[in-house]
């Protein structure tokens, strides 16, 4: 039947009407990952006994208000705390660790009804944006099997552009969500820090971590972040804003045929983010993307920004300090493996981490780069006075060959040229696909918003997507 | 480099020493970029949620059991955690 | 050569008594014997888990600060201190660095000579050779000293390591039930120029802390530990010198203190003389305190300078106290009385004299016990002299025993004696025609026999004769 091929809103609507049951459903996602994971390489785990025997306890019922994702198969990132299954963030350090409480996020998916079918591969301790530096293995893009699927949430983008699930989460320190969600042609939404909580995710940069659904449409999007988003008592850094229902908004829009509210939206285009060296094809379909808006009737306006690499090196300070503060856990005693069993991303991170926040240095690095961070979302403020939301595309290139990663002293952060400042800032964000290259490759571009405009965003990303047909193409994989 | 890892707490090879002290240099040298910028009247931000005061109320809230708490660790000892000795110490 | 000053400044770690620990809901329970069963993600410091703060923990840090006389700064935060230790789960520990919660306070002291101190002495106080002793000495009869506080502010406490041999392999253990409790570190100038003025000050914020109720500073239980850190300025040959400064570690008695300094500051002096090394930032060094050998020994060796690499803590928001807040806490501390406010009022009120005061306000229990007798025993016309002096002399339980019960008590003996000198004699006649082979052994020398005529004298009162003038009176009668 192939019912992994199915949305997280078709699978719903489907078992509602008992089109199908949901062991069916969990079944065929199970029969697809042993048909091509061998080649893809998305889960770290997977949870076939674990499922099954979840979804048995279902019996007939079928989604509703108390559980709205009842049956629906879902992939974890590696990084989110699973209790009672594996839980590695890729790395050699914890590859056997088993957690004894779920992650905030899982929890509320679980209460929803999901179905965790697997945990997904990911750079070790989400150091890097290709998937590449996993402990384990890599992972292959779906569309082109010796390309990279972008990271560090790549495998939770493979197994969605794969149809190996149904609904999946990653999390985005800088790029995370974004950038494999563009490799892979998916949709990566990365909302507001502090809109989801971090509550048993494996900290990488604790002042910029913010889990999000990664999926294949953006209505799935909005369905996912209305369940996982709200304050949480175990993480003090969360808002206390009451969460908008963004399916309904979305919904209400679809009904009205509502794509004419867009006339008068003024969409921001910052020319820094056409940087030096973006591929030709990456930048044509960005242009198309603002000639669809164009055409939608929204108002195209030329913004300046910060020079992006500057937010290259405020992240690569700021994050590589709170990665050299967070990792100190790992030191064998309580849980995993010794700090011998790092690898050789890590231990380059928590070393210039170490560095910049020593004495002497801290100055010139941390407190610089904290004063730079004030800089940038001041000029975020500032550019959104004139404009509504921000687009441009999310990453220079189309996903990278396998292989590119080795060696390289800043891969992961160079990567994220495009997505770094808004992450800095704590905005939220979301990659759509915006169309393929020659070679078949995805194109992704993003949509930045103010802080909490995750509604706005949405409905903009709708508009698109409803007006285009990239989220129908899959790839080839048989 | 040798104080930054032992700062670390992590042991690495003369080979990783020599490649990581690059690599450091590298990535040094790119965030130079920074000090082009005049940060003299700037506040730093650690926090972008702008959110303040944030507690909890002192109440006890139920543990984990002892089984679980150890459960993780790979040398254990009626109910401690069990480590090589720290030799500094009597 | 000799020893100019001495410098000491204190480090106080307190635990605080909340329910829950500090960054998570364990129970703070410093009794529970079960290692490692009030644990949780957060003070076990497993993947993934966050702190959030514990906001009575935080009243209580601020009513400390008012307390020692402190500023409380609007702005206030966390930071993270990085160091790697098998009991600091973390691998950083969450405390304050640049904007703790009061800053800015003092605390009076009275100097009074050490046996007017009440510390169990181990052994005799062995007086320092008159050449080596400070050269000012402010000991004195009302000597008063003023000591600033530089600041105080709120942490975690680390978990529990036991350092022992299993299978003939040295191993340390670890209990992680103490890790993420509560403590408030006080930190002084270093003003203290002696073991006696560095006792007399830890004594003064035990009191305090125990009279605000937020902390029972049990000492053997950990509850309150000492960190003096101390250097000498030498002067030698008209020169003078600083020697390097020394923190010695985790004392948790005023016995192992006074040692632990006196030892230090003799080491020092002989340790100068040997390699005339001076105070310099880079010589600070760590030692710890051996309770078996009474002496301090090297921990850290001084290459290694602490590097904590301090930095906000994302985790946790910054904190803006209101002046609202701040006068609320000011007003909830002028509703707890004390030690200074009952000290004044013993004086005063009482006329207990600086001996009483002590004994009856060392523990808050007490003076209540004590204020609350001296307001029933007015009606029963028992002095307030009167009953402090009982209550003193007679080492009376006043944890298992009402106020009223305790007045009623003086009263009944005070009334017990009901007799007059008339009716004594009656009786005590009545007990010589009764007992003439008695009273004839008492005149032949048998002077012990007195106690048993006084004895009858007092059955036959039904206790109500004092004994005292059953004596005076029975002596006068009896031939001599």
């Amino acid at each position: 039947m192939n019912l992994n091929k199915l949305t997280i809103t078709e699978a719903i609507n489907g078992l509602k009407e008992k089109k199908f049951s949901s062991e069916e459903l969990v079944e065929d996602c199970f029969k697809r990952i042993k048909d091509i994971d061998e080649k893809v390489r998305a889960f770290v785990t997977v949870c076939e006994n674990e499922a099954l025997e979840q979804v048995k306890r279902i019996g007939g019922n079928v989604p509703n208000a108390e559980k709205p994702l009842l049956g629906i198969p879902f992939a974890v990132k590696d990084n989110f705390c699973t209790k009672d299954i594996k839980t590695t963030a890729s790395a050699k350090v914890l590859e056997n660790y088993v957690p004894v409480y779920d992650a905030t996020v899982v929890k509320k998916l679980k209460e929803a009804g999901a179905i965790i079918i697997g945990k997904t591969n990911m750079d070790a301790w989400a150091h890097g944006s290709s998937t590449e530096t996993s402990d384990f293995f890599t992972t292959r893009n779906p569309w082109n099997l010796n390309r990279l699927p972008g990271g560090s949430s790549g495998g939770s983008a493979a197994a969605i552009a794969a149809d190996m699930t149904i609904g999946a989460i990653g999390s985005e320190t800088a790029g995370s969500i974004r950038q494999p969600a563009a490799w892979c042609g998916v949709v990566g939404m990365k909302p507001t820090y502090g809109r989801v909580s971090r509550y048993g995710v494996i900290a990488m940069a604790s002042s910029t971590d913010s889990p999000g659904p990664i999926t294949k449409t953006v209505e799935d999007s909005a369905l996912i972040l209305g369940i996982l988003a709200g304050k949480d008592e175990n993480d003090a850094t969360t808002s206390p804003l009451l969460v908008p229902n963004y399916l309904r908004e979305i919904r209400v829009m679809g009904e009205m045929g509502g794509i004419s509210w867009i006339k008068g939206i003024k969409i921001g285009v910052p020319k820094e983010y056409f940087i030096e060296g973006i591929e030709e094809e990456v930048k044509n379909n960005t242009l198309k993307a603002i000639d669809v808006f164009k055409k939608l009737g929204a108002e195209i306006v030329e913004i300046s920004l910060i020079d992006p690499k500057y937010s290259v090196a405020v992240y690569t300070i700021l994050q590589r300090s709170e990665v050299s503060s967070n990792l100190a856990r790992y030191d064998g005693i309580r849980f995993g493996n010794n700090r011998t069993f790092f690898g050789q991303e890590a231990k380059r991170r928590i070393m210039l981490g170490t560095y910049t926040l020593s004495a002497g240095y801290f100055d010139k690095y941390y407190l610089k780069a904290q004063k730079v961070r004030t800089l940038i979302c001041q000029d975020f403020e500032k550019a959104f006075q004139k404009v509504d939301i921000i687009l441009g595309p999310t990453s220079p290139c189309t996903a990278l060959p396998v292989g590119i990663t080795k060696g390289a002293s800043m891969f992961g952060e160079l990567q994220d040229i495009l997505v770094e400042a808004s992450s800095i800032a704590g905005l939220p964000g979301i990659n759509l696909c915006s169309g393929f290259s020659q070679d078949g490759l995805p194109t992704g571009i993003q949509i930045i918003g103010q802080n909490f405009s995750e509604e706005l965003i949405l409905k903009t990303s709708f508009a698109y997507e409803q007006a285009t047909e990239w989220s129908k193409r899959k790839p080839n994989l048989e | 480099m040798r104080y930054i890892a032992r700062l670390a707490n992590l042991t690495l090879t003369d080979e990783e020493v020599k490649k990581i002290q690059k690599q450091l240099s590298e990535t040094l040298k790119y965030v130079e970029a920074l000090n082009e910028l005049n940060t003299d009247k700037v506040e730093p931000t650690s926090q972008v949620t702008g959110l303040m005061n944030i507690s909890r109320e002192d109440e006890i809230k139920p543990s984990i059991s002892q089984k679980d708490s150890l459960s993780c660790a790979m040398t254990k000892d009626n109910g401690f955690f069990k480590t090589k000795s720290i030799h500094e110490f009597k | 050569m000799k020893i100019k000053k001495v410098l000491v400044g204190l480090e106080i770690h307190v635990e605080l008594k909340t329910k829950s620990k500090m960054f998570c809901g364990c129970a703070n329970d410093s009794d529970n014997n079960k290692p490692n069963s009030l644990t949780c993600p957060a003070c076990l410091g497993l993947p993934g888990a966050l702190p959030v703060p514990n906001k009575e923990a935080i009243n209580k840090t601020i009513l400390i600060g008012l307390a020692l006389n402190c500023h409380i700064p609007q702005k206030s935060k966390f930071d993270r201190k990085n160091y790697f230790y098998p009991d600091l789960p973390k691998g950083y520990q969450i405390t304050q660095y640049d904007q703790p919660f009061a800053i800015n306070g003092w605390l009076n002291l009275k100097i009074q000579s050490f046996d007017k101190l009440r510390i169990d002495l181990f052994e005799p106080e062995r007086l320092l050779p008159q050449s080596r002793r400070p050269e000012r000495s402010r000991m004195g009869q009302n000597s008063k000293l003023k000591i600033s506080i530089r600041r105080v502010h709120l942490e975690e406490d680390t978990g529990k390591s036991i350092h022992t041999e299993v299978c003939g392999e040295k191993v340390t253990l670890l209990d992680f039930n103490k890790s993420g409790i509560p403590l408030v570190e006080i930190v002084s100038d270093p003003q203290m120029e002696s073991a006696e003025e560095v006792i007399a000050y830890c004594q003064k914020i035990r009191k305090i802390i125990q009279y605000l109720g937020v902390s029972d500073c049990d000492l053997e239980k950990g509850q309150m530990r000492f960190e003096p850190t101390i250097n000498l300025l030498i002067e030698d040959q008209g020169k003078e010198f600083y020697t390097p400064l020394v923190e010695i570690k985790n004392i948790n008695s005023f016995r192992f203190l006074k040692r632990a300094i006196e030892f230090e500051i003799e080491r020092q002096y002989q340790t100068f003389q040997e390699t005339k090394e001076e105070k310099s930032s880079g010589n600070k060094t760590t030692r710890g305190f051996d309770q078996v050998k009474m002496v301090t020994f090297e921990q850290r060796h001084k290459e290694e300078a602490e590097e904590y690499r301090y930095f906000p803590e994302p985790d946790i928001p910054p904190f803006r106290i209101s002046e609202k807040e701040i006068s609320n806490l000011k007003s909830q501390i002028s509703r707890i009385e004390l030690p200074e406010a009952i000290e004044k009022i013993f004086i005063e009120k009482y006329g207990l004299n600086d001996a009483q005061i002590e004994v009856l306000t060392e523990e808050k229990s007490l003076a209540k016990f004590y204020e609350d007798c001296v307001g029933l025993g007015g009606d029963e016309g028992i002095s307030s002299q009167e009953i402090a002096n009982i209550i003193i002399n007679k080492r009376i339980d006043y944890q298992n025993l009402s106020p009223i019960e305790f007045i009623k008590k003086i009263g009944e003996s005070k009334n017990k004696f009901v007799l007059d000198d008339k009716d004594i004699s009656v009786f005590i006649d009545e007990v010589i025609k009764e007992n003439l082979k008695v009273v004839e052994d008492y005149l032949k020398g048998k002077t012990q026999v007195l106690g048993f005529l006084i004895g009858q004298v007092q059955k036959k009162a039904l206790g109500k004769a004092d004994p005292k003038i059953v004596q005076k009176i029975l002596l006068e009668k009896l031939p001599h």
